[in-house]
């Protein structure tokens, strides 16, 4: 009788289904997995040191590129460290405007897990019809920023700019007949705030169809109930947050426990699981999307009301309005020492945390008075959860692997940093 | 809010008696220091006690106070900072431990919160802070055969080795960086006061 041994596997660093660069050990034993070690830092790029040596402005876009599926939650736990520090009041038009856009972010980030998720676990069509509604959530990004992801539209103090009066509209094509280009533009007529409406009237439709697809889909069950099953004690010893601490049947949710912006004055419903499997993820994730529809409308209907300024009057923080810099030699100088010498922070330090989609974002930054912080630390939301592969993946089938690490929703952006 | 916080901070000075070095609310946030002889006991304290119940590790990390405030700084030169938070009471608190300036040691937290298991060893990859009774002490975020502990604030920005692929040997090689590290805008520290120049709004 020969010894049998485990087998080691390497998974990655270049597979589809790594969500970006993870190499994954496996040891296993025949089909199961006795063993996985993810090694991680393929992606690092020491945001962290490089912040160091940055001006506080200057990081800001840095934070766009961590997690790069929801852009504007970083850019949110950032500046809310900033003003901490600084103590600085924010204009309440630019809560609801980061409210809005918070929300805008988790509905991007959901429908590219869900499109994401399926397609590992073998559905192809509902990547193609996430892909569809986060076309329509990425104009908005770009109509209020101009970039479709790297936005840097957060600044400490509130915001860039004040939402736009007209939407963008697409442009006739070589490639598009007058009637397709109706189409596109139908919804497209009036104010950014129309078209976010709109979308919100839509959106629950497409969520229906997702769901359709998927959730009593019997194929969709056997890959995902009783997979990857953590309870909630130790869902909260492995330090989850966000969609995966719920799903394990703890209602914490940083907008409802420790609001931030303009969350406490909305309403909104905190969906939470119980089984703690593949499953319940999954349904609390789609649970989300809807509530976060819902708290965007409540936005909009907010923002149509209450127009007002969008960032701090302190132009020691934010620049002046440009026009006031063309006659104002304050402001001038203003706006030079920002851009050259950068923002004074008092010494201190703070830690500010968001509900970003994937969990608790966080900023630990210590200033010890200088343009620059002295150390930020970037607490990511996925780190925990990848740390945790080992303990829910052991004892499933290889295929479960797959699985496990999509439902945690991976972006290596922010766990390597 | 403040309050609690308040509270809680009287409440840890007296449960947490000599390990407790230092405890004070800035910004409405309660930071502890926490002294190395007793440091299991107290956070074991903190995790368990019905009154504190800081059941979830968000995170941990290194911190390097060489130059901080430009070589104001007395005291030892590494720190790993604890972010604690309870969901039972909705507080946070920040636990701060200081490490030896040669040989950084800090007790490890990993059987008191599974979740620091890799936050430490990324705490030990960065900075070199190791910590004792770790299972899995290895490097995390660094490559492979990484040399140096690349957020120590003597470790240069751009590096200490680059990489490339040599197609005489056939196989990638590192050398020696020979990028020059550029300051575009200097750290400044203005005075208390004079700190934010003197242009009216």
């Amino acid at each position: 009788m020969p010894e049998i041994n485990n087998f080691t596997m390497n998974f990655g660093p270049q597979h589809p289904s790594a969500h970006g660069v993870l190499r994954l050990v496996l040891e296993l034993d025949g089909e199961v997995i006795e063993r996985a070690d993810p090694h991680i830092g393929l992606l690092h790029r020491a945001t962290e040191k490089l912040a160091e040596n940055k001006t506080y402005l200057q990081n800001l876009p840095y934070m766009d590129r961590l997690d790069y599926v929801s852009m504007m939650c970083n850019e949110h736990a950032y500046c809310q460290a900033v003003e901490k520090l600084i103590g600085l009041e924010v204009p309440v038009r630019a809560q609801y405007i980061r409210t809005l856009f918070d929300e805008i972010t988790r509905i991007l980030n959901h429908l590219l897990w869900l499109g994401a998720y399926a397609l590992d676990v073998g559905a192809m069509s509902v990547f193609l019809y996430c892909f569809r509604e986060r076309e329509d959530l990425m104009d908005v990004y770009e109509a209020v920023s101009g970039a479709r992801m790297h936005a840097a539209y957060y600044r400490p103090g509130g915001v860039y700019r004040d939402l736009p009066a007209q939407m963008p509209q697409y442009q006739p094509s070589p490639y598009r007949d007058t009637q397709r280009l109706a189409e596109l533009n139908a919804s497209r007529q009036g104010s950014m705030l129309d078209f976010i409406e709109d979308f919100t009237r839509r959106f629950p439709t497409y969520v229906d169809e997702y769901e359709t697809l998927l959730t009593d889909n019997r194929i969709w069950k056997q890959r995902t109930v009783g997979i990857g099953v953590v309870g909630p004690e130790r869902a909260i010893q492995l330090g989850f947050t966000g969609p995966m601490l719920r799903a394990s049947g703890v209602a914490w949710d940083l907008r409802r426990t420790q609001p931030y912006a303009a969350y406490a004055d909305l309403d909104f419903d905190i969906p939470v699981g119980k089984t703690g499997d593949c499953y319940d993820r999954y349904l609390v994730r789609v649970a989300e999307m809807r509530q976060s529809n819902q708290i965007i409308a409540q936005c909009v209907d907010w923002l149509r009301k209450n127009p007002g300024p969008v960032i701090t009057d302190d132009f020691k923080v934010a620049t002046p309005p440009r026009e006031e810099m063309k006659t104002s030699m304050e402001a001038l100088i203003h706006h030079f020492k920002l851009f050259s010498e950068g923002m004074a922070v008092p010494a201190g330090e703070v830690y500010t945390a968001v509900e970003a989609p994937k969990g608790e974002f966080g900023i630990y930054m210590i200033s010890d008075g200088a343009n620059k912080p002295y150390r930020m630390k970037i607490r990511a939301p996925g780190f925990p959860h990848l740390a945790a592969m080992d303990e829910m993946a052991r004892g499933h089938m290889i295929a479960d692997v797959v699985a496990i690490l999509s439902t945690m929703d991976i972006v290596f952006g922010e766990i390597d940093r | 809010m403040t309050d609690a916080l308040e509270n809680l901070r009287q409440y840890l000075g007296a449960a947490l008696g000599e390990t407790l070095r230092n405890a004070r609310v800035d910004r409405g946030e309660l930071t502890v220091e926490l002294s190395r002889e007793g440091f299991l006991a107290a956070c074991l304290r903190l995790r368990d006690d019905a009154d504190c119940a800081f059941d979830l590790l968000v995170d941990v990390c290194g911190v390097d106070y060489v130059d901080y405030g430009d070589g104001l700084w007395e005291g030892p030169r590494f720190a790993v900072v604890y972010h604690l938070l309870s969901l039972k009471h909705r507080q946070r608190l920040r636990v701060r431990i200081f490490a030896d300036d040669d040989l950084p040691i800090v007790p490890s937290v990993v059987d008191i919160w599974a979740a620091a298991n890799w936050f430490e060893r990324e705490a030990f990859d960065l900075y070199g802070i190791l910590f004792d009774g770790h299972p899995d002490l290895r490097r995390i975020l660094t490559d492979y055969g990484f040399i140096g502990y690349p957020f120590r604030k003597d470790f240069p920005l751009v590096g200490t080795v680059e990489m490339r692929y040599d197609a005489d040997q056939g196989r990638v090689v590192y050398e020696p960086t020979r990028t020059e590290e550029r300051v575009v805008v200097p750290r400044i520290i203005r005075e208390e006061g004079e700190g934010r120049y003197n242009a009216r709004n």
